[in-house]
Order: structure tokens, then sequence, then C-alpha cells
């Protein structure tokens, strides 16, 4: 199965907001526009030196939310969306701390609340349509697609144009890679993107340690096991040499 | 007559401050649970992890350590003189991890799902891992602590069963343990960039085990002093001091591991910048190293008040610790400027509160302490 992701280019980008004003319409969220990423607000468009810039989640291809998450509440679709099923959720906000790009937001004021972030429009997905912040884009500046062929597109525009683009596609391996691309003019640590970011995805760090939870287990039991019954063996020997009465 | 004056003088004292205390949690717990997080804590989306995931549970795992603790020794190294304090330890033990699970009930978001772990399964998720073994450990020790009931209530044949499944049981709290205490450590091996380097380590799941270690010996002889003192019983003092020389090991192995980490990562320059990390960092090492100071001079350690002194210092170093971990290291990739709110403080009290009361009014009705060396007792 074709595995789906988006394509921001931030250069073709003139800042409308129809992506964030869409977004807020097919997920049925209300306030205004932000400027920050919020419960309210999946998406962004902010402006910098004349850039206009998107941030939303990234869709990591391993991402850190779904692997923390201990109900399993976030889970990498097939299709490329990371999704969010909010009556498993505990409420425990470790995929908040966990995720590297700071995406999900919480309801903190809500007595019942639910985590919330970008779910890439998975349902029009499923339906054969464009998330809808792709489809109602004036500009193609943001792109859905295979991931696959978002790439070559990318190489291909920063090939074409190496004077206007930086030399980084953007979650072409950031953490593993991610279902977003993104390409820009400025660089992205200038526009507040995490740049320090690990190749390898970072649920591996965990991983490493938590699949040596068996072999701990057998190896202490084992030897405490061993030790009580080396030191039990043997009182029970003094014990019997002694002929004393044992107290327990 | 002296002690009359001493031992009613506090307690007049602290009524006040306790009473308040409980009403102002009665009420901010009305308020959290009708208006949800935002009310009454600071936490944001760039801070979602605060005071009560920091103090109530992390260190609130820490510090009921010496039951598993205390249980090994007695039971599977077989040095039954410690005998004495193991009850209050498993009591402590008990009421701690019912602690935790309240203070998680105020800090999940729905809290009427705290039981979904248990059919919803992730076992790549560290919290699915913890959520487990302390559900099985809270069973192990409510059993530990019915057959201490069982045993001093008399009742032959559920005695006998306890000693039947006595081993197995001690054994399986003791791999528990081992399990989520380094497992609270796991929790942060996944946010490198995010926790400061003066604490990130792919080590932190053994530092975090070797502190449990070190904090539940200090938490029992502690446990112990202050539970002579107001239940005005016999102080078992040899096996304290005995305990104390485990302590100063074990916090001695925890530093040798920890700073030759922290050396080997060339991170130590933090320490000296002068950041709110650096002094959090020194204050954590001061305590320890006061700890193991006192712990090796032999007229104070075998002093009560000493050795008294140098376990409270552990106790500190240890949750100096747990919170830089958990909320001063994540501080400043947040740049959220976090500080728990009032609120957030006085449930936290609330809680610690509850559990003092609860200890003390088991310790007192129920058969926790051997009825020897009643001396002390002023009527
Ligand atoms: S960006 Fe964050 S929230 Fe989005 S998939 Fe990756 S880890 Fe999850
Ligand atoms: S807050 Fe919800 S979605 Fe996030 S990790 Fe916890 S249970 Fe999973
Ligand atoms: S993919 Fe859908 S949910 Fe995500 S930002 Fe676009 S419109 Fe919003």
């Amino acid at each position: 199965m074709a595995t789906y992701g988006l394509l921001l280019d931030f250069n073709t980008c003139i800042g409308c907001k129809a992506c964030m004003r869409s977004c807020k319409e097919v997920n049925n969220l209300s306030g205004p526009l932000g400027q920050e990423l919020s419960a309210e607000n999946y998406t962004v468009v902010n402006t910098y030196k004349d850039l206009n810039y998107r941030k939303m989640c990234m869709h990591c291809l391993t991402p850190s939310c779904t692997s923390v998450c201990p109900v399993g509440a976030l889970k990498k679709s097939e299709l490329g969306p990371v999704t969010y099923d909010g009556n498993k959720c505990i409420g425990c906000r470790y995929c908040m701390v966990a995720c590297p790009f700071s995406i999900p937001r919480y309801e903190w004021n809500n007595p019942r609340p639910v985590v919330r972030k970008c779910i890439m429009c998975i349902s029009r997905i499923e339906q054969g349509k464009e998330p809808a912040c792709a489809w109602v884009c004036p500009m193609g500046a943001t792109r859905f697609g295979e991931r696959d062929r978002l790439l070559d597109i990318a190489r291909a525009r920063l090939t074409r144009h190496p004077d206007k683009y930086v030399n980084h596609i953007y979650g072409e391996k950031e953490a593993g890679g991610t279902s977003v691309l993104m390409i820009s003019s400025i660089a992205f640590a200038d526009l507040g993107f995490r740049s320090t970011l690990p190749q390898e995805p970072l649920p591996d760090l965990t991983w490493t340690v938590l699949r040596k939870i068996p072999n701990i287990v057998f190896t202490a039991g084992i030897v405490v096991g061993g030790i009580w019954w080396v030191i039990n063996r043997r009182m029970e020997l003094d014990r019997e040499n002694n002929g004393n009465n044992h107290k327990a | 007559m002296k002690t009359m004056a001493i031992t009613i003088k506090p307690k007049t004292f602290l009524l006040l401050p306790v009473l308040l205390v409980l009403v102002a949690g009665v009420v901010l717990t009305v308020v959290r649970f009708t208006y949800g997080l935002g009310k009454v804590t600071a936490l944001s989306d760039a801070f979602p992890w605060g005071l009560w995931v920091g103090f109530d549970v992390v260190c609130g795992v820490a510090l009921a350590a010496g039951g598993f603790i205390l249980t090994a020794i007695t039971y599977l190294f077989n040095a039954e003189r410690y005998k004495p304090v193991l009850r209050p330890a498993i009591l402590t033990a008990f009421l701690g991890y019912i602690l935790v699970s309240v203070g998680l009930l105020y800090d999940l978001g729905k809290p009427w799902n705290i039981w979904h772990p248990l059919v919803m399964w992730n076992p790549h998720s560290v919290m699915f891992e913890v959520a487990w073994c302390v559900m099985l450990y809270s069973t192990v020790l409510a059993l530990e602590f019915s057959s201490i009931i069982a045993e001093a209530m008399k009742w032959k044949k559920v005695v006998t069963a306890f000693h039947a499944i006595a081993v197995p049981l001690v054994l399986a709290g003791v791999l528990l343990s081992t399990l989520h205490q380094s497992s609270l450590g796991s929790l942060f091996l996944i946010v490198p960039l995010k926790l400061h380097p003066l604490w990130y380590s792919s080590l932190l799941p053994l530092n975090f085990f070797l502190s449990a270690v070190a904090v539940g010996f200090a938490m029992v002889i502690l446990e112990s002093f202050i539970s002579s003192r107001i239940l005005h019983r016999g102080l078992e003092f040899d096996l304290l001091v005995d305990l104390g020389r485990f302590l100063w090991f074990a916090e001695i192995v925890f530093l040798a591991v920890r700073l030759q980490d922290l050396f080997v990562s060339g991170v130590l320059h933090y320490a000296m910048d002068g950041s709110l990390e650096g002094i959090a960092f020194l204050i954590e090492m001061g305590l320890f190293f006061t700890s193991i100071l006192l712990l090796s001079i032999r007229r104070i350690h075998n002093s009560k008040i000493g050795l008294f002194f140098a376990a409270a210092t552990a106790v500190l170093g240890v949750m100096a610790n747990r919170l830089n971990v958990s909320l001063v290291g994540m501080l400043s990739d947040s740049k959220s400027g976090y500080f728990p709110s009032w609120s957030e403080i006085t449930i936290s009290l609330f809680l610690v509160t509850m559990g003092v009361i609860v200890f003390f009014t088991a310790a007192r009705y129920l058969p926790i302490f051997p009825p020897e060396k009643e001396a002390d007792i002023s009527k």
C-alpha cells in the first residue's frame, strides 16, 4: 500500500491561511485562527522575513508519540497519518513530552480532555480525497501524495533552484524521517524548527532497553533466587548439625 | 513531665496548618475534577508534566523503595534480625504506592480510564511497563501487608498459607521493583534533546535503580526514627546503624556510576556555569556527599542525631535527583518557565498529609510494630 505524505513548500506559500481555515472546518475546531499550535489550531501559518511557513504534526515514520502511548491511543496508519483515539487515551500526556517536534496539544480547561493534533485528515484519505489543507491550498504550497513521489519533487526543486532553497528537505531524515516534508529558502533552525534531531528514530533509544527486560528478569530471578537457595540450604545444614529447634 | 511537654507541643502546633491543608485539599480536589487540570495547575502545552508527575509519582515511587529492599534482605538473604523494621517498611511502601496511585488519579487527564493499560497493550511503551509493574507490585504489597495482619491476629491457617508462598512472593516483588524503579528513569530515554545533559544519559535506568536502593535504606532509617518518636516506642538502633552502612555503600555506588558517566560524556562543565541546572545539580550532589560524609565518620554514624541527618540528606538527595530529571532538567528546552502553582503544591501536601495520618493511625491500631521495648511509653 502506498504511504502518503504532504510536501510543504514555504517558498510558494502566500500566507492566505486557507489551510488553517479549512482545517478548522473539517475538524470542527472553534475559536479564532491562532499564532501557535493549540487545541483549536492543528496547523499555523506564520511569517518570518517575508517567508510564510507552516507548522503541523510531522507524521513521523517511526513516531515517538505512538511508541510511548501506554494504551496505543496514537497509531501510525499504513496510509501515513498518525491517528488518535480519544476513547482509549488515559491523559498521561507522555506523547506531548516525547514528541521531538513538540506537536501534541491538550485541552487543559476541559474536565474530559483529549489530546489535539493534526491527523492528516485520515478519514478524507480513506475516502480517496486529499487532506483539507492540501485540497484548499491555491498555490500548491501544500501538496498531498505518495511520500516517495513528494521526495522526488522536493529534490527536483532543490536541484533546479539551488539559489532559492536551502539544501535541506526537512523531514527526509529527521528523527528517522517523517511523512510531512518541508522545503524553504530560510534555514529551518531560524524558523524555530528543531535542527539537531538524530537521524535514527527516537523510540530506538527506549526499545534497546525495553527489549532487554525479559533477560533482566530471568537473570535477576536466577541470581537472587540462587542466593536465597544457597543461604537457605546453609542455614538448614547448620540447623541439622546443631540439632537446634528452629523458630520461623 | 518533660516528655509530655515535648510530645504535646508539636501536635497542637501542627494542628492548624494540617487542618488548613486538609480543607484546602478537599476544595481544590473538587475544583480539579470539575474544571479540569488548567484551573489548578501551571501546566501548559510546553510543559505537560509538572509537580504531580515529578513529586507525587516519580519521587513517590522512589521513596516507597524501602519495602522491596527490606523484604529482599530479610526473606531472600535470610537476615531475619531485620524483622522488627520490616513491618513498618512494608506498611510505608504499601501506603506509598496507594498515594502514588491517588496522585496519578489527580494528574491523569482521564483518570476514569486508568485501567486501560490492562486491556489495551503497547509493549513498546515504558509507561505501559511501569503501569503493569506498579499494579502487580501493589498486589504483592497488599498480600505482604495482609500477611502481617494475619500473623499478628494469629490466624494460623492464613499464616501457613502465606508462609508457603512467602519466598516466591517476595522474589516477585523484588523483580517487579527492580523493573519499575529503573523504568521510571527509562521514561526519559526518549527525550535526549529535551532533558539537560547533566541528567540525560543512556544510564538513566541504572541510575534510578541504584538511587532507589539507597533511598530505600534511608527511608527505613527515617521512618523508624520518626515512628519511635511519635509512637513512643523503642528504637532498634543497632539495626539502623547497620542499615546506615548499607546506605553509605549504596550512595557511593550510585555516585560513582553517575559521576564517571558525566565525566566520560564530558558534560561536567555545565555544573559550574552558574545556570539554574548547574545550581540544581550542585545541590543534588551536595546532599549525597553530605550524607556519605556523615556516615563516614564513625562518631556521627553511631549517634542517633547523626544517623538521622545522614538518612534525611540521602532522602533529600534522591528527591532532588528525581525532581531535577523530571522538572528542572526539562525546563530550559521547553522555554515555559514552569513553576508549580500553589494549588498543585497544596494538593501534593494534602496527599502527603493524608498518607502520614493513615500511617500513624495504622501504626497505632494495627499490630505493625512488634510489642517489645515499651518502656518509653509516657502516660
Ligand atoms: S510529530 Fe510528534 S505528534 Fe506528530 S507523529 Fe511525530 S511524534 Fe507524533
Ligand atoms: S495522553 Fe493519551 S494519547 Fe498521549 S500518551 Fe497518554 S494515553 Fe496516549
Ligand atoms: S491534514 Fe487535515 S488535520 Fe492536518 S492540518 Fe491539514 S487539514 Fe488539518
